[in-house]
């Protein structure tokens, strides 16, 4: 999938990947998509709520080998 | 659609219970929350400049498991269940606990609490000291952060009283 941003976020735990990728999406224009990459298991409920309350649209979450990808697209 | 809001009240002034108002009011301004934090009591700790007075006990805190941050994995899952007769006669043992507590949260990539506390700070969380309890206490101005606020229980309530969400901890 194309993207406009790549946020690492491995390594982090609760709250920061939400808090960096947040950052990140203000750096990014409406319509713009942010990849984030993730080992926190807890990111991936976690994602789905913040796009919920930020309308912000997650296109797409995936899990490999204990990484977890996922793209948003800023509303 | 109007503005969530949440208010918290922090009254606890130790490194384990200077987590939850710093994550929770963080992840709500991420999620567009007005969020503003009320720090009383032994929380006045949590606003200090200096943090390096935060420490975690294990003394009469039967749930805290008290593992090593470091060696082979096997060592990692011996709880340590030390009596309390005994942590209360070591000198020194809250600070060695601390530190012990310090490592682990470096290794899990959990963010230390003056990270946290700046991020709420340029999330624009507002916070507010309690007067009362920090001439109670004995503290000045001088000894807390900037931008920090002073207040009674009536400047609390002017804002929890609009809020969604409102937690004391």
């Amino acid at each position: 999938m194309n993207f406009d941003k790549e946020l690492d976020a491995r390594g982090l735990n609760c709250p920061l990947p939400i808090l960096r990728a947040k950052k990140a999406l203000a750096e990014v224009g409406s319509g713009q998509v942010l990849k984030i990459l993730s080992t926190d298991p807890g990111s991936v409920k976690d994602f789905a709520a913040f796009a919920k309350q930020t309308g912000n649209e997650l296109l797409s979450t995936a899990e490999a080998g204990g990484e977890f990808t996922f793209f948003m697209k800023k509303k | 659609m109007d503005t969530k809001k949440m208010a918290i009240i922090a009254t606890k002034g130790t490194l384990d219970w200077a987590y939850p108002p710093f994550i929770l009011a963080s992840t709500a301004a991420a999620l567009g929350y007005e969020t503003q934090i009320f720090f009383t009591f032994y929380g006045l700790q949590l606003v200090r400049k200096d943090l390096s007075g935060l420490k975690v006990s294990p003394l009469g805190n039967p749930g805290m498991p008290m593992k090593m941050p470091f060696g082979p994995k096997w060592f990692k899952g011996i709880n340590w269940n030390i009596p309390n007769a005994i942590q209360s006669l070591v000198p020194g043992y809250e600070s060695v606990a601390t530190g012990l507590m310090k490592m682990t949260i470096a290794n899990n990539g959990v963010a230390t609490i003056p990270d946290l506390r700046s991020l709420c700070q340029e999330a624009e969380v507002k916070f507010i000291a309690c007067q009362m309890t920090v001439e109670l206490f004995g503290f000045e101005h001088s000894d807390f952060i900037d931008g920090l606020e002073y207040g009674g229980a009536a400047t609390f309530f002017e804002f929890a009283g609009e809020t969604d969400i409102c937690l004391f901890i």
